[in-house]
């Protein structure tokens, strides 16, 4: 048997549907649990954050004009392709947070099952969050969600894989468009779920996953005038976060703030709602007639 | 046929054959080279202080372009406005150099300028295509004068110039440039139809022979319009002209340039290759439309820091 070299992996950044490196040229250190290298990932810069945006921007119409049972086999598509890719996830997730094998399985499974249930939600948010209300007057009064727009997404540092499944999964199911800030020291398993992405006909653009120092990249993007909201969850710092809220209050930004979040229970619908605008239709219903019934 | 205007080059455009011979004598372009000078000029940074110089003095070269058969007195109305008035939120905003609409346009949009000095450009000779007779196209010029137009860009005959019978082009430009009177002539190339980099040599002397104001790369309407590559070809000639004539030609890229790191590129180009004498909204011009809202969103960010979005530009 003959010696093979070393195939080592490249990690990229996942903008507008595509893999390129920063536009820096910089990369930083990926170490395990241990402080032992695993990879090199891309340094993001400010530029790769505005290209972010530009992408997640020229997908978010289309994404959000898909049918919303089109969206949840989107999403279910990407839980069948992250399953047929469980082994490369339960290793990463095992190096990044220094779980054993079989450990690291059952944070994967549950990241996947998490994806599949909030596929299921696409359809099914509108008549939680929305419906007729009884007025008083001759109307019918509709409320029906829709999404924000582009959300940057700050994703957990702790937990790389679960937190950050439970972080975009919720943004993207209602339509909106997603900035991801990758966990600062382990952004493999983020980086990774770019390329599955990538083959589950999720249109590009839809998430944009960059890697690097999350107090470099989230201040232009707080403050960028063309994001729509920002979910802080992975904003360890507070005076970071403080600066984060006050640049989003700009342009109005809707602002998760960061909470410490058990990622192994039930997330409720509260990250799935965050990131919704609310239009009401009053249709005014007038008469069917002589006889003064009406609808 | 009317007069050439004299000067160093003139014996070339007695006739068929002298012009013939003056076109093929023309040195022949190295493709590679051009190609590569152009992409390595593109690669400078402008930053800071010099990137709000190129992006103020970009939006002072655009001719800011409406050319579509659903043009509406409104739309020209409205674009005229933003000419004038680029960024509401900024009065400092300088204005574009022109608006470019259809001749029976040029009235609307006159108005719509009014006295801001903003040019009004008539695109005329049966554009896009030019495939109309001379009495048309030259009627067509002279509607839109009379309308009042300041500037008009006309396209060159490609059937006759691909045919090889460069004396029809000549003399075709020779007379618009006359029934344009007063306004000033941009002769368009189309240079995405004109196949090679010699072709594009030898058509820009042509319109530079007969009296061209400008010359401009292309209509917009075709798959191939402006590249770094074909507007540095250009430039190369309006300066070899400039050397051998003493008269000064400008030029247009138009089509395809969307984003101001674009512009700024060929603004580079055009220092590094004509020189600083262009650098002004008098010998160089930009057509285009989605540009300016990139310009203006970079003049924001320049301006707060923060990086702005299209819901802070008009839509157009």
């Amino acid at each position: 048997m003959s010696d093979r070299l070393t195939v080592l992996k490249t990690y990229k950044l996942y903008v507008g549907g595509k893999f390129p490196r920063s536009e820096s040229g910089r990369v930083y250190e990926v170490t395990d649990s241990k402080n032992k290298w695993l990879a090199n990932a891309p340094l993001s810069s400010r530029k790769d954050a505005r290209d972010a945006v530009v992408a997640a921007r020229k997908a978010q119409g289309g994404w959000a004009g898909k049918t919303a049972y089109l969206r949840g086999q989107i999403l279910y598509r990407v839980a069948e392709m992250l399953e047929g890719r469980k082994d490369q996830f339960v290793r990463e997730v095992a190096d990044a947070e220094g779980l054993s094998k079989s450990k690291a399985a059952v944070v994967v499974d549950a990241a996947i099952d998490r994806w599949v249930w909030y596929a299921g939600w696409t359809d099914k948010v509108a008549q939680i969050v929305g419906g007729g209300n009884p007025v008083a007057g001759p109307f019918f009064n509709l409320s029906s969600p829709e999404p924000t727009g582009v959300v940057t997404v700050v994703a957990p540092q702790e937990s790389s894989f679960l937190g950050l499944v439970s972080v975009i999964a919720p943004v993207i199911a209602t339509g909106n468009t997603a900035v991801v800030i990758a966990s600062e020291n382990s952004p493999l398993p983020a980086l990774s779920l770019g390329e599955v992405l990538a083959t589950s006909d999720l249109p590009g653009g839809v998430v944009n996953i960059l890697s690097g120092r999350t107090a470099e990249i989230t201040p232009s993007l707080a403050s960028h005038q063309d994001v729509n909201a920002i979910d802080l969850a992975g904003v360890e710092d507070d005076d970071l976060a403080k600066e984060l809220e006050v640049a989003a209050a700009d342009n109005l930004k809707r602002v998760v703030r960061p909470q410490p979040v058990d990622w192994s229970a039930d997330p409720g619908t509260h990250r799935l709602t965050a990131f919704l605008e609310t239009k009401t239709v009053w249709h005014p219903t007038g008469s069917l007639g002589a006889s003064g019934s009406s609808y | 046929m009317p007069t050439a205007p004299a000067h160093a080059l003139t014996d070339a455009t007695t006739s068929d054959r002298t012009l013939r011979r003056f076109l093929h004598g023309l040195p022949g372009v190295d493709t590679v080279g051009l190609e590569a000078r152009a992409s390595a000029l593109g690669t400078r940074s402008i930053k800071t202080t010099a990137k709000a110089y190129a992006i103020d003095l970009a939006i002072s070269m655009i001719d800011l372009t409406t050319l579509e058969g659903a043009d509406t007195p409104g739309k020209v109305r409205a674009l005229g406005a933003k000419a004038v008035n680029p960024d509401p939120t900024d009065r400092g905003t300088p204005k574009t150099a022109a608006v470019c609409v259809y001749p029976d346009m040029v009235a609307t949009a006159k108005e719509a300028v009014g006295d801001s000095g903003v040019k009004v450009a008539s695109v005329a000779t049966a554009f896009p295509a030019g495939r109309a007779a001379i009495d048309v196209k030259l009627g067509d010029v002279r509607e839109a004068v009379a309308a009042g137009a300041d500037e008009i860009d006309m396209v060159i005959d490609r059937g006759a110039f691909l045919a090889g019978d460069y004396m029809t082009v000549f003399e075709q430009i020779r007379a618009v440039k006359e029934a344009s009177g007063e306004a000033r002539l941009k002769v368009i190339f189309e240079t995405g139809e004109l196949s090679t980099y010699d072709n594009i040599r030898r058509a820009s002397w042509i319109g530079m022979l007969a009296g061209a104001d400008f010359i401009k790369t292309s209509t917009g309407k075709v798959g191939v319009n402006a590249t770094p590559a074909n507007t540095l070809l250009m430039l190369e000639a309006v300066r070899d002209f400039r050397e051998q004539t003493g008269v000064q030609v400008g030029v247009k890229p138009a089509g395809g340039i969307r984003t101001s790191k674009d512009a700024i590129k060929f603004l580079v180009l055009v220092n590094e290759t004509a020189g600083q004498d262009w650098l002004d909204n008098h010998w160089f011009r930009f057509g285009a439309s989605s540009l300016l809202n990139d310009l203006l969103m970079q003049r924001q960010k320049l301006a707060t820091g923060r990086y702005s979005g299209p819901d802070y530009v008009t839509v157009d």
